[in-house]
């Protein structure tokens, strides 16, 4: 019998098809992921191309009014509102997703060697886990801060002494990396509880079995075969801890510890708005719109992509 | 019960030693000292003021002989910068940031589980949606958004109001709801997450058949259960809203402890700033302990696995 197989064949759905499918009939979810779209789109482009420097002060033009020259008129320093939250987006954002991307990293690579080596090892880094979970994160995630911005500074310093780097770009990159870092190195805890208790269940499958009994190598088993299957739960999980770590950032520039002079972030403007919130509440208004719309964009939009990753979940 | 009360016990103290080691190293690590501030002072001073505060001595030294100082006579050291005893300065404000915590969650539970609990039970409907896009607002408007909405819009205008402060209770009304709105949000998506899977169960839909009136089920049949991942929240909430009240504390400049934390780190304020993140540490680990037992005490499947 060999005959081909009949043509009008029902065709299988893979997992992502599936997803994909179901989060189309999101609206909510769709809706935020196309304004999400739009923000990078304006932070990262049209911010060069606003037609203001966002750090152009003229002290004659203080608290201009929306419109006339400037969109949403001026700061403090009369500097341009609209490009200096274009570009403050930039960070913001950057923060979100960098310190999330390094995060990833570390919680999948951890959960993932912790649960497929299992035994005392497993146990060990279980504990390990346990205890960070027990420590005030944002308490730490300042000191580390404050630590990794003065090695930054000074190996900035060093790197445009002695390797001639362009003073400005590697004083700014040095004072936004550490944020990154920070918030990364501590906020993985979560995920590797995750990605262990996926891959606890994984190594059982046959097709890891497979795997072993072919000869691989540990290592290559759990890259290529064992990690890539744990990654729709920690996608979900990762949509959502952006906008928290975005809220991390903001609440540390408002503090005065995060981001500084000549680099800002929503959370820096939101700051400086607050001061004058009396006399000019747009200057806490505008920045605030910003960058609650863009969490809210990030929360529905991992909401919406965790109903559909997970339609058991959704079903309420 | 016992055993499990003693095993978490020894855990926090685990978690405090390595919480102790972790931030000691780290603080030690910061540039500068409490020392170099606006005034200069000679470096025979300084000399003279690290000797008397034991800074002379090398890293691992300080670290066993403050732990031991610590251990045995529960003493955090004197603050340099405010030349007043740690364990005084923690003890002055506490009560201010406890008591911001307690009425915060306490916003928090009058908001977010009546609004879980009903938006649970019109599963679908308008006031369900609505209930559920106030929570989305109350995850996404930052503390530090509403804080400063709150005073000009509401504090400048009620004269009984103050805009910023803390000397009689009507002063606690707006940090409170600045701080509680995002612990209410979370909890109103618990419980009514909580809720919804205990009414889709059988023993519901045998009470109804029953003929059970459709208050009754809720009450007597559903809450308990469906609120269990409410409490199981409340526990470490607590914990996060006073060791994360910084912003809270900063805006309505509340004399807590949020404050001196963040003084402490920009005074590089060794003494001090451990002597924060120790007290934070110690009470993470109380409240999640008590909100364990607690627990155990609501739910009996809990109870037989301890």
């Amino acid at each position: 019998m060999s005959a081909s197989p009949p043509k009008n064949i029902e065709k299988g759905t893979s997992l992502w098809k599936d997803a994909w499918l179901r989060l189309r009939r999101n609206k909510v979810a769709l809706g935020s992921g196309v304004f999400l779209v739009i923000m990078v789109g304006l932070c990262f482009g049209l911010a060069w191309f606003t037609g203001h420097d966002p750090n152009q002060q003229s002290l004659t033009n203080k608290f201009a009014a929306p419109g006339d020259g400037h969109l949403l008129g001026t700061d403090q320093m009369g500097r341009d509102l609209f490009s200096r939250i274009l570009f403050g987006g930039q960070i913001s954002l950057l923060v979100g997703f960098v310190a999330t991307a390094v995060a990833f990293v570390i919680g999948i690579l951890y959960g993932a060697i912790s649960g497929y080596v299992g035994g005392r090892l497993d146990a060990l880094m279980m504990r390990i886990v346990d205890i960070l979970y027990a420590i005030p994160f944002l308490v730490l995630v300042i000191l580390l801060q404050e630590v990794l911005s003065s090695s930054a500074g000074d190996a900035s310093e060093w790197l445009v002494k002695n390797w001639n780097f362009p003073e400005e770009t590697t004083y700014r990159f040095a004072n936004i990396l550490p944020l990154f870092i920070a918030i990364g190195a501590l906020g993985w805890l979560t995920l590797a509880r995750i990605t262990r208790s996926q891959v606890l269940s994984l190594k059982q499958q046959e097709f890891a079995q497979a795997a072993v009994s072919l000869g691989l190598k540990p290592m290559r088993i759990l890259i290529r075969h064992i990690i890539p299957n744990t990654l729709g739960p920690a996608i979900v999980y990762v949509t959502l801890t952006i906008p928290s770590f975005i809220m991390y950032e903001a609440t540390l520039s408002f503090l005065g510890l995060g981001i500084k002079a000549p680099n800002s972030s929503w959370g820096v403007l939101i700051k400086d708005g607050a001061n004058y919130m009396e006399t000019q509440p747009m200057l806490l208004i505008l920045p605030g719109l910003f960058f609650t719309s863009t969490l809210f964009a990030l929360n529905f939009l991992g909401d919406g992509l965790r109903d559909a990753l997970d339609p058991q979940a959704a079903k309420d | 019960m016992f055993r499990f009360v003693i095993q978490r016990l020894l855990q926090g103290l685990v978690v405090l030693l390595v919480l102790y080691t972790l931030s000691f190293f780290l603080i030690k690590t910061l540039p500068g000292d409490a020392f170099t501030g606006e005034r200069a002072i000679s470096p025979e001073a300084v000399a003279v003021l690290k000797k008397r505060f034991g800074l002379d001595k090398n890293w691992v030294t300080q670290y066993g002989l403050r732990l031991k100082r610590l251990v045995v006579q529960q003493d955090l050291g004197v603050s340099p910068k405010k030349n007043r005893e740690v364990a005084l300065i923690l003890r002055q404000s506490f009560p201010p940031s406890v008591l911001l915590g307690l009425n915060a969650l306490l916003v928090a539970c009058a908001i977010g589980i009546p609004l879980g609990i009903l938006s649970a039970v019109r599963k679908n409907t308008w006031f369900d949606y609505a209930a559920m896009g106030f929570a989305m607002i109350g995850i996404c408007v930052a503390a530090f958004i509403i804080g400063p909405l709150l005073q000009t819009q509401i504090a400048m205008r009620i004269p009984a109001l103050k805009v910023a402060g803390w000397e009689n209770p009507l002063d606690w009304i707006l940090p409170a709801i600045t701080l509680g709105l995002a612990p209410a949000a979370y909890l109103a998506r618990l419980t009514r997450g909580g809720m919804l899977e205990i009414l889709n169960q059988d023993f519901v839909r045998t009470a109804r058949a029953k003929g059970v009136p459709p208050m009754k089920v809720i009450t007597r049949h559903t809450l308990r259960g469906g609120l269990l991942p409410s409490v199981a929240f409340l526990g470490p909430a607590f914990a996060t809203l006073i060791s994360g009240s910084f912003v809270v504390e900063t805006i309505f400049q509340i004399p807590g402890m949020g404050r001196h934390f963040i003084d402490a780190t920009i005074d590089r304020d060794e003494f001090l700033l451990l002597g924060c993140v120790l007290y934070y540490g110690f009470l993470i680990v109380l409240l999640n302990l008590v909100a364990d037992i607690i627990q155990a005490i609501l739910n009996p499947r809990l109870r037989e696995s301890l």
